[in-house]
Order: C-alpha cells, then sequence, then structure tokens
C-alpha cells in the first residue's frame, strides 16, 4: 500500500469484517492413512473468526484418510499448537512475523493436546468463548454485563450468526442495541489512518496535524477493553524475515488488561501512549499510568515477611523501544489518536487485539 | 493523594480493588493465614514471569498454595466422606508408615493433588480463585473427577448462585488450562459482605480485610475453610 489513505469508519469497518487470511491446510503425516497422501486444503479464513470454525471446510477434504476415531480437532503452525479462542487474524498477525500468503498450517483430528490447550467442542465452545469475553468487555466497559446477559435468544442467535457467516449488517443492527461503543469523535471522517511502516514518518506529522484540530469526546467511560500480545527482541531486524520466530507461547507475553484512557491538557491520547500505559515497567517514563494507584507506600511489603518480599532494587530501566504494532493486519501511525483505533479496528467482541514487539536488553528479554 | 483518600470517603465502593490495592490486600491476607492456619502451608506470592527481571513500584503477581493433597476416605456413604486437606511433604510419611507395616490393608485412599492461585483480574477488578488438580502421577483429573472431590454444599451454592460457576480458562500467566470460579458477580457480593459502609473505606480497612471475607465465601466452593479467627474484625 503506498501512501496514507483516507479511510471513513463505515470504510473502515467494511474493510475489517471483510478481511482474510488465506489458510494452506495440511494433514498432520500421522494421521494420513491412505496413497498418495490428500492435497491440502487451502481455505480463506475470516480474521475475525476462528480455526475450529473452519472444520465444515476442512472435513470433507480429509474425512476419507482419517484413522478411525473421534474427531478432536486442533492445528499448529511450525509445531506450535494454536489457540483456537484467538481469533485466527491476531494468530496469523502475531505468529506469522514476516506474512506468508498461503499461511502453512497443519491440522490434527486426532491426539488433543489437552495438557496444553483448552478443550474445544466444536462450534459450541467458540460461541461460549466469544460470549464470554463480550461479556467481559461489557464489564470493562460499563461496570456490569447486564446488557448482554438480557439480550433476547434470537437478538444472540442473530449475533452470533454473524459473526459465523461474516455479516457486517446483521451484527450491527444486533449489537447496537448493546451500547457498547465508547467513542464519538468529531474528525473521524478526515483523518489520514492507514499508512505503512516505510511511510511513518510522513504519516505521523499528517495525523498529527489533523487531530489537533479536531476534538475528542469521550462516550461511556475510559477503560477500553484490549487484549496486549507482546512479544521482545533484543537486537534490531532490518526487515521481517530476520525477525526470530516464535515458537513457544512462553515468549508472548498476553496481557488482558483495559486501557484508561487519561487526557493531558492539550494533547490527544495517542495509539502509542495507550500501548505504553499497559507496558509501564518498559516505558516507566510514560505520563500515562495504567496500573492503578501510583501512592501505593513500598512498605507494605514489609509486612509479608517472606511471602510479600517485592524486589526493592528498583534499576533504573532503559526505555524499550516499540518495534512492530499490528492491528487487524495493519501497522498503524502509532500517533494515530486511539479512539480512531478502538472505533474502527475492534473485534466483535468489543476486544481490541494488538499485537506488539518490542526491542530491549538481553536482561529484560522474554525468555 | 489526600484528594483521593477523600474522594474514596464519599464514593460508595463497588467492590471492587485496584491492582496495587490486591497486592497490599494479598500480603495482609497470606500473613493472617500463617498467623491462624499454621498446620496448612502458607499462600506464597508470585510476581508475575515477565515482571521477574524488572522492578517496578507496583507488584504484579498472584498468591499460590500448591501441593494440597485431598483424602478422601474409602467409605461407601458419601455423606460420611470426610475431606482431609494436607500437606504434600505430610502425605509422604504417611506412605512410608503404611509400607513398613506388616498388615497391609489395600488402601482404598486416593490422594489427590490441588493447587490453587488467587490472580488478580484487570477486567473486572476483583481477585479470582484458579486450581487445578491431578493424581500422584501428575495426571490432570477430568472435571467429573473434581466435582466428586468438592463439598456437597459446593454443588448447591454453584446451582444457586448465577454468580459462581466454574469454567476452564487459560490461566493469565501459565499457558495452561486451569479451573476457574467465575468472577463476574464477585463484586457484587463483595458490597454486600461489606454491607456497602463507605465508613468502612477508611484507613484501608477494606483492603486488609479484603481477600479474608472474598476467600470466606470462595473458600467454601472449593471445601477449604478459614478458621474463624482470620474473621475477626479489627475493632475501629
Amino acid at each position: 500500500m503506498s501512501g496514507a489513505a483516507t479511510v471513513s469508519s463505515s470504510e473502515a469497518h467494511k474493510l475489517v469484517w471483510e478481511g482474510s487470511v488465506p489458510l494452506l491446510i495440511h494433514l498432520h503425516d500421522s494421521e494420513v492413512t491412505t496413497l498418495p497422501p490428500p492435497p491440502p486444503a487451502l481455505v480463506l479464513a475470516p480474521r475475525l473468526g476462528y480455526l475450529p470454525l473452519l472444520i465444515s471446510q476442512l472435513k470433507p477434504y480429509f474425512s476419507t484418510t482419517l484413522p478411525p476415531g473421534v474427531d478432536t480437532l486442533w492445528f499448529e503452525y511450525r509445531g506450535l499448537p494454536l489457540k483456537w479462542y484467538i481469533p485466527t487474524g491476531v494468530l496469523f498477525d502475531l505468529l506469522c512475523v514476516e506474512p506468508e500468503r498461503p499461511w502453512n498450517l497443519t491440522v490434527h483430528f486426532r491426539g488433543y493436546p489437552s495438557n496444553l490447550l483448552l478443550p474445544c467442542e466444536g462450534e459450541d465452545s467458540v460461541k461460549w468463548s466469544f460470549i464470554n469475553s463480550l461479556k467481559e468487555a461489557a464489564y470493562v466497559t460499563k461496570g456490569n454485563c447486564k446488557n448482554v446477559m438480557n439480550m433476547s435468544q434470537s437478538d444472540q442467535v442473530e449475533l452470533w450468526r454473524s459473526v459465523l457467516n461474516g455479516n457486517l449488517e446483521s451484527y450491527q443492527r444486533v449489537s447496537s442495541k448493546l451500547k457498547l461503543g465508547t467513542f464519538e469523535d468529531e474528525y473521524t471522517e478526515n483523518i489520514s489512518a492507514v499508512s505503512t511502516a516505510s511511510q511513518q514518518n510522513s504519516g505521523e506529522a499528517d495525523a498529527a496535524a489533523q487531530v489537533k484540530s479536531g476534538e475528542q469526546k469521550l462516550y461511556v467511560n475510559n477503560r477500553i477493553p484490549v487484549r496486549l500480545y507482546v512479544w521482545t527482541v533484543t537486537e534490531d531486524f532490518d526487515d521481517l524475515e530476520s525477525a526470530p520466530q516464535i515458537d513457544n507461547w512462553d515468549k508472548i507475553s498476553y496481557i488482558n488488561r483495559p486501557v484508561e484512557i487519561q487526557k493531558e491538557d492539550g494533547k490527544y491520547f495517542s495509539l502509542n501512549d495507550a500501548i505504553k500505559s499497559l507496558l509501564p515497567e518498559y516505558f516507566p517514563g510514560s505520563s500515562f499510568d495504567n496500573l492503578g494507584d501510583a501512592s501505593t507506600k513500598q512498605s507494605v511489603g514489609d509486612e509479608g515477611e517472606n511471602t510479600c518480599d517485592p524486589d526493592s532494587s528498583s534499576l533504573p530501566l532503559e526505555n524499550a523501544e516499540i518495534k512492530l504494532v499490528r492491528i487487524q493486519g495493519i501497522e498503524p501511525c502509532l500517533e494515530i489518536p486511539f479512539s480512531w483505533v478502538v472505533n474502527n479496528l475492534m473485534n466483535p467482541e468489543y476486544f481490541l487485539h494488538i499485537c506488539v514487539c518490542l526491542k530491549v536488553s538481553e536482561a529484560n528479554a522474554l525468555q | 493523594m489526600d484528594q483521593k483518600e477523600s474522594v474514596r470517603d464519599i464514593t460508595p465502593w463497588d467492590g471492587t480493588l485496584s491492582s496495587s490495592d490486591f497486592f497490599s490486600a494479598a500480603c495482609a491476607f497470606s500473613e493472617k493465614w500463617k498467623r491462624f492456619n499454621a498446620s496448612v502451608p502458607p499462600w506464597l506470592w508470585v510476581p508475575s514471569r515477565k515482571h521477574h527481571l524488572l522492578s517496578s513500584h507496583k507488584e504484579e503477581g498472584y498468591l499460590s498454595l500448591e501441593g494440597m493433597c485431598l483424602i478422601k476416605s474409602s467409605e461407601e456413604q458419601e455423606s460420611c466422606r470426610s475431606q482431609t486437606w494436607k500437606e504434600e511433604s505430610s502425605i509422604s510419611q504417611e506412605e512410608e508408615a503404611v509400607e513398613n507395616a506388616t498388615l497391609v490393608q489395600s488402601s482404598c485412599d486416593e490422594v489427590n493433588h490441588y493447587d490453587f492461585h488467587i490472580v488478580y483480574s484487570p477486567s473486572y477488578r476483583v481477585p479470582v480463585l484458579y486450581f487445578r488438580s491431578y493424581h500422584s502421577d501428575g495426571q490432570p483429573l477430568p472435571f467429573g473427577e473434581i466435582e466428586k472431590d468438592l463439598p456437597d454444599h459446593s454443588a448447591k451454592i454453584r446451582s444457586e448462585s448465577k454468580w459462581t460457576f466454574i469454567t476452564q480458562e487459560e490461566h493469565p500467566y501459565l499457558n495452561r488450562p486451569w479451573y476457574k470460579l467465575h468472577p463476574c458477580g464477585t463484586s457484587e457480593w463483595m458490597k454486600l459482605l461489606f454491607l456497602g459502609d463507605t465508613a468502612l473505606n477508611k484507613n484501608g480497612f477494606v483492603i486488609e480485610h479484603y481477600l479474608v471475607s472474598w476467600f470466606s465465601v470462595i473458600g467454601q466452593v472449593v471445601g477449604l475453610k478459614i478458621p474463624l479467627g482470620m474473621l475477626e474484625t479489627v475493632s475501629c
């Protein structure tokens, strides 16, 4: 994509809902009982969807070759079992640093790794997980989940169906009743929103200039449901191909914490601010601090003897550096107002999923 | 800071805690537990791994009580089934004694191991109990077996209260499936426990007693009792 594009809110929603990841799905060798082995299945998976929902497309491809037994579907990428409750687009943005198109995945119908992955019993499990996240988002935004719990049966069905089928109109019709929207922007229509990483500098200037002329209104409350997936590198990488492979979920720090919007006079709250507010240990100098009372006294720890012994050596930390941010497959300019990102790039369960790569010193790296 | 304190006095408390309040509450809880529960392992604070190498003025982590063994007697009548918790270390001593006995009764006693973690939820702003169970060989217990371990009144609590149910979710820090007691009603009943008395917010009373009160309810669901001594309130 060359140059910054002006994208309206409705266009952005449409692009997000139409977003998909081409997958080339190979059946694991151990489950191939026929010769020749079946060819891999080429499937276009919606970004906003979930891998287990692809079973109806995949089963016909592989059913004749599977060994006897009950199907327990799971996926892996280069040996890493994939967490099925993470939306497909997020998995792709996170694990495929240099985007592979199509994305080569391995599918299993047997031997579910239940010590590693939550059990998944098909569509019902995915739906439950989705609704649960929706309730959590409602709680974050409104302080209770009543609006979700009180949805009529038919609305619930339509909401889930609209996610299953990628039907934005139907989704908006039902979800608007939940009143979980958080922002109203006066300048949404005018802002430069999408830019490539290489164009970041000019994009930053554009966005910053346009935003200063706008006004930011906060709609309901200041807490935004966010799920941050952070991985660290200790060296710069020139191109994405040389970025280290994530081969273990322990290398990803999963932060499920709401962003609290804090405003400073004369400044709008940017995406950069939002991300840094969730990572105070890496960005101690950040003016927006998200982890509660700054007034907590250190002495509290003394009461607990060795059961609550805080590491009291406050080492001065070098600031980490944000190397990469991906949301819905795009790398937004970090100076974009966070409200725009929230309004346009959220998933249907009202969570904003952000993949972040940080460059840190060796001592601070996630092992 | 003065302003914050006075705001707290005025605003009706909603039953929730900030992350740093949780740390304070955790320290108070684990200290009291040690004092009143000498025969049982202490709750340990585990700093969250990603913060282990870094320091910050806020503590992020969770409380951990691991290696609890639930000994089920082999009595046939379930109503007589006793639920005894012991430390892992005391179990192994008993096992040795059995082996050395000349008259060996085939032991029907099963030992199920339980680990409990109290983890703060930033979304719900309350503590959440996570637990997992496994046999002595490390094999995880299926939920059906866990249900048999839970005290009889646990099922009653869980079915009657729309707020208290057990789900299986990934542990927020450990990348493994654990069981958890769903948090969505916690703030509601925590408010009730403190009788919505905003005066109690003074001097950190709520924080100091939050986890003790919380655990007095939650513990019942998994059969962990809290000694009465811990529930004594500090006279203001």
